[in-house]
């Protein structure tokens, strides 16, 4: 194991340290709250000379992917960070950034979208990029916001991925709170991480190449589009092995998912990021009091680990999948139609149960986890099940 | 069991609780504790009511949301008192903590509290006034919880202090500071 220190510090605040260690020679970012400490204390770092980086102030979200993009191709490391309307105001470059191959790593402090305007957490933002091609984690805690940046800028420029990832952490809840946090020490992540060795990196003009050109009717747009599938599948095993490989200087095991109380659970939510905290902590109490319940949480959106969330709900008797975005029209929200989709092919039919939560930062109170455990224990015992969509906690009247 | 340990702050914005809030997360982490630290986040004006939270623990912090039951409640500005229901939620045997001149068997009266609750008052405006020279009353706010709780040690908080304020400060302040704790932590009454 590597060495490391333990802080007392925020979510926002090592994902910067993470993105210094990381050594990127470009960074071009514009600031948006909850996103805002994570730019600002790197660009101290870059004041301070405490980092090599050519920072790019810019006036715009689409103007910092757009730079990203650039700097990706000419051969740069490049990293920045986003939220909310920012990374929606990104979204024409987000496709731009993986159709070209562009090994870029962002952050982003998921908000939600307006309207109306507000500046807390849900998963609005991100969902909204979620077939842009990019790799996409979600973090619980800061420690792992920390954790998965570092192994993002592996598995972004692995020859058999060379996508774009996206390490997100949930607004303010991870971004600001002051959490136990163990950070490795400089030589360990720079050694981890390594030297980008850019393939056709546009500044050689050695080897003139080409990159992001016209590919139109009867050019080789459609094979692109399978190459990028193809690279996305090839993450699946890459970010294992990058995780493996992490795991044995961090000392932190990884997986695609990360599960608790599913080797007998009968009962089991699944869930994105921080609240994943909250259902285990209930868990927790219930299983005290003998109830089999269970947790997986998804630490890997994109590629989504069907196989593995399939495997980890095999023989339980009802799930509840936790949704902190809309699909407007959709059965449910983003991760309720990719686990059913995972359960299709299971042997036993497992009714699934959709909740929409904490839109707009509302509140996770544990009586809202302990309400959905609830639901699943009736409908495990063959009592009806709620509607096929719950507004989890939500007033009837505002 | 896990030893979990949760305060409330009830302040008003520029007053320092996000400050304290963070200075006793670290004072726990010193003693190789979990913790845990956020403000409940809003507009931020200069004066308007806020909240913020701490939680202690012995082992992994998993809940990532506010305190609506907490063991322990500290307002950093009486005049809260008749505008927000400091008092919601707080356990049985738990422990509220008011920055006030008003001696604590009346605030006890005016907030309604069972007897279980303990109710203390400290002049922390006055003492800050006295000995950092402004009311900037977090700082002595935590001499008088840890006279009355275990949460933290106070070595370790003062420790801490100095460090913190070092970056910026002299030695004045930081005796300042110091004296500013030891003052709550002698004259904080409890009913």
């Amino acid at each position: 194991m590597a060495e490391h220190k333990t802080l007392a510090t925020t979510g926002n605040s090592v994902v910067a340290e993470a993105m210094r260690q990381c050594k990127p020679n470009v960074m071009a970012a514009y600031p948006i709250t909850p996103q805002t400490t994570i730019v600002e204390e790197f660009a101290g770092f870059v004041a301070k000379g405490r980092t090599d980086c050519e920072y790019v102030t810019v006036e715009s979200e689409h103007s910092a992917m757009s730079a990203c993009v650039g700097a990706s191709a000419a051969g740069a490391r490049v990293m920045t960070a986003t939220s909310s309307q920012g990374l929606a105001l990104m979204w024409e470059e987000l496709h731009i950034a993986a159709g070209m191959r562009l090994p870029i790593v962002m952050a982003n402090a998921n908000r939600a979208l307006s309207a109306p305007i507000n500046i807390h957490c849900d998963h609005s933002d991100i969902m909204g990029a979620r077939d842009t091609g990019w790799v996409t984690f979600f973090a619980e805690t800061a420690q792992e916001a920390y954790d998965n940046t570092i192994m993002a800028v592996r598995i972004a420029e692995h020859p058999d991925v060379m996508l774009p990832v996206m390490s997100t952490l949930d607004g303010f809840i991870t971004t600001h709170s002051i959490d136990r946090v163990d950070v490795l020490d400089d030589a360990s992540v720079s050694g981890f991480v390594g030297e980008y060795r850019p393939k056709n990196p546009l500044l050689n003009t050695e080897a003139p190449a080409l990159h992001g050109s016209f590919a139109g009717l009867g050019g080789p747009f459609f094979e692109f589009k399978r190459q990028q599938r193809e690279a996305m599948e090839s993450a699946r095993t890459v970010i294992k092995q990058v995780g493996d490989e992490y795991a044995q200087i961090s000392g932190r095991p990884f997986d695609v998912i990360d599960t608790w109380g599913m080797d007998d659970a009968e009962t089991a939510i699944v869930v994105l990021g921080s609240t994943a905290g909250n259902a285990r902590h209930v868990a927790r109490e219930l299983r005290a009091q003998g109830e089999k319940v269970g947790v997986v949480k998804v630490r890997v959106w994109r590629p989504f680990p069907y196989a593995e969330l399939a495997a980890a709900l095999k023989g339980v008797k009802a799930v509840a999948v936790l949704d902190r975005a809309e699909s407007f029209g959709a059965e449910g929200g983003p991760l309720f139609l990719e686990t059913r989709s995972a359960l299709y092919d299971a042997e036993a039919r497992v009714p699934v149960v959709g909740y929409i939560y904490g839109l707009g930062g509302a509140d996770v109170r544990l009586e809202l986890i302990e309400r959905v455990y609830q639901d699943l224990s009736d409908i495990a015992a063959g009592g009806v099940a709620p509607g096929s969509l719950v507004y989890l906690g939500a007033r009837e009247e505002a | 069991m896990p030893q979990l340990t949760e305060i409330r702050w009830h302040a008003r914005a520029g007053q320092g609780a996000v400050t304290a809030a963070k200075v006793v997360a670290e004072t726990a982490l010193a003693a190789d504790k979990y913790m845990q630290a956020m403000p409940e986040y809003g507009p931020e004006r200069m004066g308007a009511p806020i909240k913020a939270f701490t939680r202690i623990s012995t082992d992994p912090i998993e809940i990532h949301c506010n305190i609506e039951y907490p063991d322990i409640v500290i307002v950093l500005d009486d005049s809260l008192l008749d505008i927000v229901d400091i008092a919601e939620g707080v356990h049985d045997g738990g422990v509220i903590l008011v920055n006030t001149c008003t001696p604590p068997d009346q605030v006890k009266t005016r907030l309604g509290v069972n007897d279980s609750v303990r109710v203390a008052s400290v002049d922390a405006s006055g003492i800050a006034l006295d000995t950092i020279k402004r009311d900037i009353p977090n700082t002595p706010m935590v001499g008088a919880l840890i006279k009355l709780t275990s949460v933290i040690d106070m070595d370790v908080f003062k420790g801490l202090l100095a460090k913190n304020l070092s970056k910026k400060f002299g030695q004045e302040m930081i005796d300042a500071n110091w004296a500013s704790v030891d003052r709550a932590f002698a004259e904080v009454t409890v009913a």
